[in-house]
């Protein structure tokens, strides 16, 4: 079996803080790391690679340090990597960036299944994995909790939704986004880690894709972004101290809507 | 690059952008001037940085005029649960009246396999006209019809706008008609509205975990099209003297072609509650220490008629579920009240439930971050606190 999976390297957004007097984001010293959903779809990957033999090839599209959660990907058993990166992928929304991760599968070819995290933390649109499928003309299950099944054929795989679960079949080729639900992801080996340092990553741009500047990055995207701005912050209320039998009756006043309006 | 970042005679090189910029496209030059690479995104991030405000973007809206003018009016997609229309699709109903101002249609789709009230509450709510896709296979959602169907009516309808819950439905199918129809698609929008001056739609939503808005536009194609988070918007009073136009939609072969198919849904157990729709969420922590603790906090949320959520921590420690997670890798949840208990309110937490009408915290550690943001917050232990909460709530209600 083929198959890839798609990372992305973000800020890691619990190490982001708010600049208090300009109320704008400080990124200076926040470290870049996998996309935590990313891991789930990486394990699952591998999960099935082990079960029916076969390779599983780590992509992502970004800058040259990228390349960092690549290697991170082999560490943890991943068979090979590709970076995509260019210039002119810089600034894309999640159409653009899909149609570069797509036109990436379709020249690896011959792919069984592409995993997906659910989401990336700092965009936070879970839009890629579906509008991949759509550019490759594939059928996907999103939000997938558990993989019941997984054959030459066909997935079975049960999606979570609001109300309950959907238990879904699709044909092969497929597109897939993983919940962290679905397993435990594996730490890093020692052999892995070796292999990861020596692993070669080739780097994929603009012309090894055959795509052109007006259909990928900045150029190529519908949407762009005109204003970003830091929500109006929450500010604290009152603080109570005091003995449990205060705390707790002007706490009963809050949750009966008692007491503190009359 | 479609517009310009411009550096105003008043920089004077102090290089603060140079470190808010994500892509490391300024710099400062020899005659201390911050200077912008073609690497700019034109995201804007660094604007807010200067303390001088000499950064502005002007971006260039594209598209041919004459092409956009030919998309009018607003496609709402309806999502069925249980037979009914969704609580999301009366919000994105209201919203979608507001965005009309009396002067753009409201149209919604409902995909089911039976729909016979749902027209007559969707105009109640809303809706100027109601296209229904009735088929037998219809009974559960499945992308390739739902893409099929949806692309359908939106190249014969030409809306100028569509709007869908970012909902598992929402957020599955509407990135495949973005893609399907070659337009832009903004997730998870928490605020929309329309630019007086150039009549786009203005789409808001949180990133970055929460920590920063991002207005999006899309200025040269259509439909523009948004997922709209479900609790944010407000639905209209139902009004049963509101007229509308009921379509429906001849189902074609071309539209049920499926490569997947829904083998079982299997729904949630009663008792279980999703924490996304309860009114009433008390969260516990890590201060819970272990999960016996937990009955605790089932308690009072029965006594409430709540449920109980949790942070990381408590769900990693193994003391509940995962689907009761509130937070960046749980749930995101908007109750009427939150309560936390022993959760120190760390940001991947916060941004799960910030847009609480109210939050209420108790925790021993007055130095929390929690208590940086709550409503009211109780500095105590909350093994005194909650037992004493119950037994107080009892007693008042005798």
């Amino acid at each position: 079996m083929k198959f890839v999976v798609a990372v992305k390297q973000v800020p890691d957004t619990a190490e982001v803080r708010i600049d208090p007097e300009r109320g704008t984001l400080i990124r200076d010293g926040v470290p870049s790391i996998m996309n935590p959903f990313d891991t789930y779809a990486l394990e699952e990957a591998m999960k099935w690679r082990d079960e029916l033999g076969g390779v599983v090839t780590v992509i992502t599209m970004g800058p040259p340090q990228a390349e960092s959660v690549l290697r991170e990907a082999i560490s943890m058993g991943a068979d090979d990597a590709i970076l995509i990166s260019d210039r002119a992928f810089a600034g894309a929304d999640t159409w653009a960036t899909s149609h570069t991760l797509a036109a990436a599968v379709k020249e690896l070819g011959d792919v069984d299944a592409v995993f997906f995290g659910k989401q990336a933390i700092d965009g936070d649109t879970a839009q890629t994995g579906p509008s991949v499928a759509a550019s490759l003309d594939w059928p996907q299950i999103t939000f997938i909790g558990k993989v019941r099944d997984l054959n030459k054929d066909s997935i079975t795989a049960e999606r979570y939704v609001e109300t309950g679960t959907q238990v879904v079949q699709a044909e092969l080729p497929v597109v897939l986004t993983i919940l962290k639900d679905a397993n435990v992801p594996r730490v890093p080996s020692l052999r892995g880690k070796m292999k990861s340092r020596k692993a070669q990553i080739p780097v994929w741009g603009l012309a090894d894709l055959a795509l052109t500047e007006d259909e990928t990055g900045l150029n190529g995207s519908p949407t762009k972004v005109v204003v970003t701005a830091t929500p109006e912050p929450r500010t604290g209320g009152q603080i109570h101290e005091g003995s449990t039998e205060e705390l707790v009756a002007k706490l009963a006043d809050l949750l009966l809507g008692e007491g503190s309006e009359a | 690059m479609s517009g310009f970042l411009e550096i105003k005679d008043s920089c004077t090189g102090c290089g603060i952008c140079v470190k808010t910029c994500p892509v490391n496209a300024l710099s400062i030059n020899d005659v201390k001037r911050a200077v912008v690479s073609e690497d700019c995104t034109l995201c804007s991030i660094c604007v807010d940085s200067c303390p001088f405000e000499s950064l502005a973007v002007h971006h260039s809206f594209g598209g041919n005029k004459e092409e956009l003018a030919k998309y009018s009016g607003i496609l709402v997609l309806c999502e069925m649960r249980n037979g009914s229309p969704d609580r999301s699709t009366f919000e994105l109903l209201g919203e979608a009246r507001k965005l009309s101002a009396g002067e753009k249609e409201v149209s919604v789709l409902v995909i089911t396999n039976d729909a016979s009230d749902a027209a007559e509450k969707l105009i109640q709510a809303g809706a100027d006209k109601v296209i229904k896709a009735v088929h037998a296979s219809f009974e559960h959602f499945s992308t390739e019809p739902w893409n099929s169907v949806l692309t359908h009516v939106i190249n014969e309808d030409m809306p100028e706008i569509v709007l869908a819950a970012a909902t598992t439905t929402g957020r599955d199918v509407m990135p495949r008609v973005s893609k399907s129809l070659d337009t832009g698609l903004t997730a998870d929008c928490t605020e929309l509205s329309i630019d007086p001056d150039s009549g786009m739609l203005m789409q808001t939503r949180p990133a970055f975990g929460g920590n920063i808005m991002a207005t999006i536009v899309c200025d040269r194609t259509r439909p523009q099209m948004s997922t709209v988070r479900p609790g944010v918007m407000k639905p209209m009073e139902p009004d049963a003297a509101r007229t509308g136009k009921i379509v429906d939609l001849e189902v074609t072969a071309e539209m049920i072609k499926n490569r997947s198919k829904v083998l079982e849904f299997i729904p949630t157990a009663g008792d279980e509650v999703d924490i996304t729709e309860a009114e009433i969420v008390i969260s516990g922590g890590r201060g819970m220490k272990n999960p016996e603790n937990f009955d605790l906090l089932h308690d009072l949320a029965h006594l409430l008629g709540g449920t109980v959520g949790a942070s990381r921590a408590a769900v990693d420690n193994g003391w509940i579920e995962y689907p009761r997670q509130v937070g960046q890798t749980g749930k995101t949840v908007q109750p009427v009240t939150y309560l936390a208990v022993g959760i120190s309110g760390a940001v991947q937490h916060r941004v799960g439930m910030q847009s609480s009408d109210v939050i209420f915290a108790v925790n021993k550690d007055r130095d929390a971050s929690i208590f940086e943001f709550c409503t009211e917050g109780f500095v105590g232990d909350l093994f005194e606190i909650i037992p004493a909460l119950v037994k107080e709530i009892k007693k008042r209600r005798g």
